[in-house]
């Protein structure tokens, strides 16, 4: 559990099969190979950019919707003063390993444009603020194995910034298509 | 408030394995951009700055004390990467051992060849197990960070170093930015039109998009009293445009809210900043929307170079080198120029410099922009205010 000098509103929690909210069962579909699509439709997210991401972004954007549409407030407004925040260890590898095989035979030379964009693990960062309208800082940090401790001092470090009061923050991170997790939180610099 | 200063520094690029070396490279004109044709068999040519393995490889070895090194067999991007920070730590007085110190690596791909290979070790390839090899080097005690926010990457370590000194968590940070090159890193860019087949002409009419490089630059930030002789960050943010995951805000917003909190937060006037050093990437978007960013944050009449046209686009050590390379010039009282320009080709009516130029004055701000809609700027002074 992240803490710190901030104020947690909602934290959301996703992993193959389950979808936390507050630490409470938001939505559920075990052993569904297609987990994030469920829950997509779920929410009634209506963005269709859904799915062109990678599972990386996908996973990101899957759990910010939940977190956003928890605050109850006006969606979609340009906001200056909103941080998103993200922290992961394998950085962008399934994505890297599929457009690398575009890449590994010459005979069938292939890299494609679509592929190479998600090889930046930032982009799922990019992902929520486009979706948003969020307009502050973006960061995305890679540490060894997810540590808490690290997280909100991040956190609290970004708050320096005296144009943040607020961030969607948390851990991010997928190791292949079918191993990802997330937890974030919807968080206010002032307690 | 704290200040955080520069205590040491080191560049490893073709031109040079020094700040010194480099700085001289580029005030005599030279350019490490070279065409490739043929290499590693990819189906077309390109322009590239690139280390010569040799050099580097002799010069890894003269530097490095084996006894301190996780494995015999090491990769072009570690080899850089260690080698900057062990030249940069070399001179300065900084306890990398204590709890205080915290290594920052800034990179995009790190290791990313290795996974078309399988050798030396599949788990190197992860961005965080360099950053661990370097800072267990030097025996820190710290889990190290990686900033991996595209080609902003560099300067975001250092705004990140800026306010782990001043909120206190740490008294030293050393921040390395590495990236090196590999089919896969060039032919994305290629397969996104985003290449150049000759040098790049940043802010020129005829621009074609730019050229990758390979280096690796360290900067040992510190906190300080307010001794005003040494160079400070005096400021940074970090802003997204909201707007697109891989082209940059036509209206420059991400650019101009971070360009803008940057100035405001430093202290400096604009007629204090002896310059900007902008990404200046020669893509056509990317130096449009900067010079729409200069011009709303009424920076027009401050002079902006750019340096892609001596070491290409160096990616996550492009915040670090072309910070570390303006901070040198600003101290031989020189505003570089940029290599490649010639007539201006962006909306916005810039001063763009293409020769040597003197300056007296002591500040200057620091442009990036990268995928996925991010941007970041920071100011630099080696003047007194506080």
């Amino acid at each position: 559990m992240i803490e710190g000098c901030f104020k947690i509103l909602h934290s959301v929690s996703l992993s193959p099969g389950l979808a936390l909210l507050d630490g409470r069962k938001l939505f559920s579909s075990p052993g569904s190979a297609n987990f994030l699509s469920d829950l997509y439709h779920h929410l009634r997210a209506e963005y269709p950019k859904f799915f062109k991401m990678d599972v990386l972004c996908k996973t990101g954007f899957l759990a910010a919707e939940i977190l956003l549409e928890a605050e109850k407030a006006e969606r979609f407004v340009m906001r200056n003063d909103r941080a998103v925040l993200l922290c992961n260890a394998s950085s962008s590898i399934t994505t890297d390993r599929k457009f690398i095989e575009g890449i590994a035979n010459i005979d069938d030379f292939y890299p494609q444009p679509s592929l190479f964009v998600y090889t930046l693990p930032n982009i799922v960062t990019g992902e929520i603020a486009i979706r948003n309208k969020f307009s502050g800082e973006t960061s995305l940090y890679v540490i060894e194995k997810r540590d808490d401790g690290i997280l909100s001092s991040l956190i609290e470090r970004a708050f320096t910034d005296d144009e943040t009061l607020s961030a969607v923050a948390g851990w991010v991170d997928a190791s292949s298509d079918s191993e990802y997790e997330a937890e974030l939180f919807l968080i206010n610099k002032h307690l | 408030m704290m200040e955080v200063v520069k205590v040491s520094d080191n560049i490893i690029s073709p031109l040079g394995f020094s700040v010194e070396e480099n700085y001289e490279a580029v005030m005599s004109g030279k350019s490490a951009l070279r065409l490739y044709e043929g290499l590693w068999g990819l189906p077309f040519p390109f322009v590239a700055s690139m280390l010569d393995d040799s050099l580097l490889d002799d010069e890894f070895r003269k530097c490095a004390d084996v006894s301190r090194l996780p494995y015999g067999n090491f990769t072009r991007f570690e080899k850089a990467a260690l080698l900057s920070a062990i030249k940069a730590l070399e001179s300065a007085s900084v306890d990398t051992e204590s709890a205080r110190a915290l290594f920052i690596l800034s990179t995009t791909k790190g290791n990313v060849e290795l996974l078309g290979g399988g050798s030396p070790s599949l788990a190197r390839v992860r961005l965080a197990s360099t950053a661990s090899m370097i800072s267990r080097y030097f025996r820190n005690p710290n889990q190290p960070i990686v900033v991996s926010n595209a080609c902003i990457s560099g300067l975001c370590a250092q705004i990140e170093a800026m306010r782990c000194i001043r909120s206190g968590h740490y008294d030293c940070c050393v921040v390395t930015g590495a990236d090196v090159l590999s089919p896969f890193i060039v032919s994305g860019f290629n397969c996104l039109k985003a290449l150049s087949d000759e040098p790049c002409r940043p802010f020129s009419a005829n621009r074609k998009g730019l050229n990758l490089g390979e280096a690796a630059a360290t900067v040992v930030y510190s906190a300080s009293g307010s001794d005003s002789r040494q160079w400070r960050i005096a400021s940074g943010a970090v802003r997204n445009d909201a707007n697109h995951i891989s082209g940059p805000s036509r209206t420059g917003d991400g650019s101009f809210a971070a360009l803008d909190y940057a100035v405001r937060h430093s202290g400096c006037l604009p007629s204090d900043l002896a310059f900007l050093n902008v990404h200046g990437t020669a893509t056509p978007y990317n130096d449009e929307m900067e010079s729409v960013a200069i011009g709303r944050a009424g920076l027009e009449d401050v002079p902006v170079n750019a340096l892609k046209g001596y070491f290409g686009h160096t990616l996550g050590a492009a915040g670090v080198l072309e910070v570390l390379l303006s901070m040198h010039s600003v101290e031989q009282g020189v505003i570089l120029p940029t290599r490649g320009f010639d007539t201006l080709g962006v909306s916005v009516n810039l001063n763009v410099s293409d020769q040597p130029v003197e300056t007296c004055k002591k500040s200057f701000a620091k442009l990036l922009s990268g995928f996925g809609g991010c941007n970041a700027a920071a100011v630099f002074t080696k003047s007194g205010k506080s």
